[in-house]
């Protein structure tokens, strides 16, 4: 009967599957047809940079403006990756024709016998990957290409029903893992990735390892029914699309917990916000509600934390940070220029000062009833 | 002072004195030779390193000197051998004219000795102080003789070579000959071989027998110079050409820059009978005219004997020389190297460097000054293999010598480091000094007296005429590299879209056409959209040392049919072949070398080939890069010059008034991906 299921799974070709295959066929016609009728092949792509990022006030997330880039085979770079294009989506056709699949890197070296499409850099491939989302409408993920890395990791009383070797399959997200929490797959939609939000009452993603592990060892999830999501660093796509499906379709409160640096901040802006080159697809990645814990400026003043000095590359994030749309509101510039002030940052295990349970005991508390979460 | 004098002073007591006499006594003459002995620096000789350098260097130029002069391609084989830790064996061996066998003795072992003293020419070896001194310092150091073996040319049958054993004596400043005998050289035409010992030390690096010899190679190109190092390793400059320099003539004194002294010495040397005889025959550039106004403004009687010219007719006649208008001295009398002959010597040397440029060598036009024509030679050479991290390196050459000592006494080094080198492409700081970059710059200056800073010849001494004539002719030289460094930009540049319509654009519409399962489109029209150009795109297929097949492809990727002319100037002496006549294009080529091709109603993206043989010594020395066009508006083309002004040829006259060329408008990429640094 599993096997079955499975039989039927590679023979469908799902709806998305099939937009993505006739969009991209779209894109090569499109070429093709300006080759065809004498003209330079030309393509029109959002501009994708800070200065055109606009709120969508529908969806309460930045995506991107009108501003067009134009790319044209008058220049080689323009040539070059209109040819990429090309090589590209025949690659994505045969993918999703013998469904497999690819990781981006993977892509990359397949590229080594594409003449002059080759991608000279890894970076390449994956903003190809984006301007290819941009163009069509569609995911990275419809597209059968997924990151190297998988997403973060959830700790918490919920439950995961995901595909297995074995089948779907549904964990606990705290009895049936490691200590390390439950490893989230590079595709969280629907029909491969179902939920059941369990006892938790709210989301709390985290930075940094350290305090990840800090708040299990101290049973804080378990106390206050809260999951924890990992985000180790930049969190990838499916980490944000997770935290945005338990917020939008299970009513979970999110808050996010990052060291206090410009860099932290803008983790914070790429999970509620939206990122700017991920803006395309905002709505699907970017959880509006999602609520700052900190470490902000005044904590460091007001918990009197460790810090050490800003150096040139913070304070030039900071001040990039006041031009970007996406801080422009009192919070944040408040919080911003506090910091460029005081010319200091923190990092939250710099709580630790206080002892090992004063971020369970003393400081999350505080916080979150602050901000009405508990 | 010796110290028993101190003594005599310390105790009161009264010196003896000298008188004229006793001093008298003790006075002698000191020979030349003996003077030299004491102060060998002057030559050359003041280190070990040096001094075994210096011996070779006069030796080989000698050799250079005697076979230009009988008109022979020069073969020279060095051979250095060590005795011991530092003695060295040294021989060189020429196949110049021979040296008659009472001279031999005179020429290798006395100092001063020569035919070229008191000539004014361009030649190697200035003074004939050289290898005399070199066989006087060897039996000093070593205290062996100098051995020398000489045949000269004849038809006889059985032609009798003569060798010695050779040392100067220093007293006398004559040889002391042994061993003189007649011996029968095997295998040899004609030629002089001297091999002497000599304590030295032998090194390697910029100031090397080997440097020297790699750098005589290339203002030499007509010479074929072969080297033995101690270790026994060969090294084998080949000859570049069969062409021989022109042979210097002799002119007679040019009256400016003479002193009283100099006026004196020819006069009383004159066969003249008469002084306006002796003004007008005994010097250059003098005529009747001139001689009877200098007569007639000194009031020297004219019809006196030159003998009779006192000291104080001397300082009348210079004094009108300077008032009076006498023109230059000619100037056929310096054997310049030219401009194709250097880049052929430094191609032949150089090449593996794989320089990516030479700059077309400039040889300036004689000038002179103080009646001594001089006349200046430069060239560079970029790029390839050669460091760009390092100051860039200086070939100074005086009469085809290289100088590798005093770099820094020279006026040559002077004038590049007044130069800024910035404008031209080479990095420089402050504007001033030796500038830095993968260049090497070669300077000739060559003169019927070349000024050096001392008998050493090491370094040429600065005027400001020289300096000046120095600077110019780098400063041509450096434009030329400066406008291949542009031209190469923009080829870089303009590639870039050749990459589009060639290989981009083919291979994006067949892989469209793949996917989507239609016919491959014509990129024609598009082609012609992105390009709107004519382009010209050279290519040189190398056969041999000694074969080049040059072929140039003419695409027309505008809308309408165009019709043109491409000009090259081509080393004449290669065209062995009838490629370039039968090329349907072709229209003629004048004594100079320039062809001219016309190309008829090329069609919208149709191409044509022009391609010819080059075959001979100079083939390699023709950039395949230097193609010019006339008929077309500059802007229309790509991969070719603007036929420019000076070439004397007419061009062909451009027909549309209003050219159909649009100005391209958004050659700039977008920014796009601009800051990213978010996720």
């Amino acid at each position: 009967m599993r096997r079955k299921t499975r039989r039927k799974r590679t023979l469908t070709m799902n709806d998305r599957q099939q937009k993505a295959l006739d969009s991209l066929t779209g894109v090569v016609e499109g070429i093709y047809d300006q080759l065809d009728g004498g003209e330079i092949p030309a393509m029109d792509l959002p501009l994708r940079s800070k200065k055109n990022i606009e709120f969508d006030g529908q969806h309460n997330v930045w995506t991107y403006g009108d501003l067009k880039t134009s790319r044209t085979a008058k220049t080689v770079n323009g040539a070059v990756m209109m040819l990429r294009t090309v090589y590209t989506s025949d690659f994505i056709n045969d993918m999703i024709r013998d469904n497999k699949s690819s990781t981006l890197r993977e892509m990359y070296y397949i590229s080594e016998g594409w003449n002059n499409a080759k991608f000279h850099s890894q970076d390449e491939s994956n903003l190809l990957a984006e301007d290819l989302e941009t163009i069509t409408g569609c995911m990275r993920e419809d597209f059968k290409l997924r990151p190297e890395e998988s997403g973060a990791h959830v700790y918490g009383d919920l439950n995961f029903t995901t595909m297995t070797k074995k089948g779907m399959k549904t964990m606990n997200c705290i009895d049936d893992v490691s200590e390390a929490g439950f490893a989230v797959p590079y595709k969280v939609e629907e029909d491969t990735f179902q939920i059941d939000p369990g006892t938790t009452k709210f989301i709390m993603a985290i930075e940094t390892g350290g305090m990840y592990a800090r708040l299990i060892e101290n049973g804080f999830p378990e106390k206050y029914g809260c999951a924890l999501v990992h985000l180790s660093g930049q969190p990838a796509r499916s980490t944000r699309r997770l935290i945005k499906r338990l917020n939008e379709e299970y009513d979970l409160p999110v808050t996010v917990f990052t060291d206090g640096d410009p860099w932290s901040f803008r983790i914070f802006a790429s999970v509620a916000y939206g990122a700017i080159k991920t803006a395309h697809i905002s709505e699907y990645l970017a959880t509006p509600t999602a609520q700052f814990i900190g470490v902000t400026a005044s904590d460091i003043l007001n918990y009197d934390l460790p810090t050490d000095k800003l150096n040139d590359k913070d304070i030039g994030a900071l001040n990039a940070e006041l031009s970007d749309p996406r801080f422009a509101d009192e919070f944040w510039v408040s919080e911003i220029q506090a910091m460029l002030g005081m010319k200091k940052k923190s990092e939250q295990q710099a709580l630790a000062k206080y002892g090992l349970d004063y971020v369970t005991d003393r400081y999350l508390p505080e916080k979150l009833t602050d901000m009405g979460v508990l | 002072m010796p110290p028993e004098d101190s003594t005599a002073k310390k105790t009161g007591k009264a010196r003896p004195r000298v008188t004229a006499n006793d001093m008298a006594d003790k006075q002698q003459e000191i020979s030349v030779t003996e003077f030299f002995e004491k102060n060998k620096q002057i030559l050359g000789f003041d280190s070990r390193s040096k001094s075994l350098l210096m011996g070779i260097k006069e030796a080989v130029d000698n050799s250079l000197d005697a076979c230009e002069e009988a008109d022979i391609l020069p073969d020279i084989e060095v051979r250095i051998e060590k005795v011991d830790d530092e003695e060295y064996h040294i021989s060189i061996e020429d196949n110049g004219p021979g040296i008659v066998h009472k001279m031999m003795a005179n020429v290798f072992g006395r100092l001063l000795y020569g035919s070229r003293f008191h000539a004014l020419r361009q030649s190697r070896g200035q003074q004939g102080i050289g290898i005399s001194a070199t066989v006087m310092y060897g039996n000093i150091t070593t205290g062996k003789p100098a051995h020398v073996i000489s045949l000269i040319e004849s038809d006889d049958i059985d032609r009798t070579a003569w060798e010695m054993d050779i040392v100067v004596d220093t007293k006398t400043n004559r040889p002391i000959v042994t061993n003189d005998k007649a011996v029968n050289w095997e295998g040899k035409q004609h030629g002089t071989k001297i091999s002497y010992t000599i304590k030295g030390r032998y090194i390697t690096g910029k100031q090397s027998v080997f440097e020297y010899l790699k750098n005589t190679a290339i203002v030499n190109p007509h010479a074929e110079i072969v080297f033995h190092d101690p270790e026994g390793k060969k090294y084998v400059f080949e000859r570049a050409t069969d062409i021989m320099p022109p042979r210097p003539k002799e002119i007679k004194p040019h009256p400016e820059g003479m002193e009283i002294g100099d006026v004196l010495k020819y006069s009383s040397n004159s066969a003249q009978k008469t002084v306006l005889a002796f003004l007008k025959n005994d010097f250059s550039r003098i005529t009747d005219r001139i001689a009877k106004e200098i007569t007639e403004i000194s009031k020297v009687d004219g019809n006196k004997k030159p003998s009779d010219i006192t000291r104080e007719d001397a300082i009348a006649i210079l004094d009108v020389i300077k008032k009076v208008k006498i023109m230059a001295p000619p100037t056929d009398c310096l054997s310049p190297i030219g401009d194709t002959l250097i880049k052929k010597g430094l191609m032949h040397v150089l090449d593996g460097l794989r320089p990516e440029y030479y700059a077309t060598p400039v040889t300036r036009a004689p000038k002179a000054v103080n009646g001594n024509p001089f006349v200046v030679e430069a060239g560079i050479v970029y790029g390839g293999d050669i460091p760009s991290d390092s100051q860039v390196q200086i070939l100074r050459f005086a009469n085809r010598v290289p100088l590798l000592y005093q770099q820094g006494a020279c006026a040559i080094t002077k004038a590049i480091s007044e130069m800024d080198w910035r404008r031209y492409g080479l990095e420089q700081r402050g504007g001033k000094g030796i500038p830095f970059g993968p260049a090497i710059i070669l300077v000739h200056v060559a003169s019927t007296k070349v000024p050096f800073t001392s008998e050493g010849k090491e370094a040429v001494a600065g005027f400001p005429e020289l300096q000046s004539e120095i600077g110019l002719a780098l400063r041509l030289c450096a434009r030329n590299l400066k406008s291949h460094l542009n031209k190469m930009e923009r080829k870089n540049k303009t590639h870039a879209k050749f990459e589009i319509v060639q290989e981009i654009l083919p291979d994006m519409a067949k892989k469209a056409a793949d996917h989507l399962g239609r016919p491959v489109p014509s990129l024609d029209r598009t082609i012609t959209r992105i390009m709107n150009v004519v382009w010209v795109e050279p290519s040189v297929k190398k056969d041999g040392k000694t074969k080049r097949t040059i072929t140039y492809t003419v695409y027309n990727y505008t809308s309408i049919p165009r019709t043109f002319r491409l000009h090259a100037h081509l080393p004449k002496e290669c065209l062995k072949d009838l490629t370039l006549y039968s090329s349907p294009f072709f229209l003629d080529i004048n004594d100079e070398g320039k062809a001219n091709w016309e190309i008829r109603d090329i069609q919208p993206s149709a191409n044509v080939t022009v391609a010819f043989d080059l075959s001979g010594d100079m083939a390699d020395t023709f950039d395949a890069d230097d193609i010019y066009f006339s008929g077309l508006n500059p802007v229309m083309v790509m991969g070719a010059e603007m036929l420019p002004g000076d070439w004397g040829i007419k061009g062909m006259e451009i027909v549309e008034s209003a050219d159909d060329y649009v100005e391209d408008d958004d050659e700039k990429e977008d920014q796009e991906e601009e800051d990213l640094d978010d996720e």
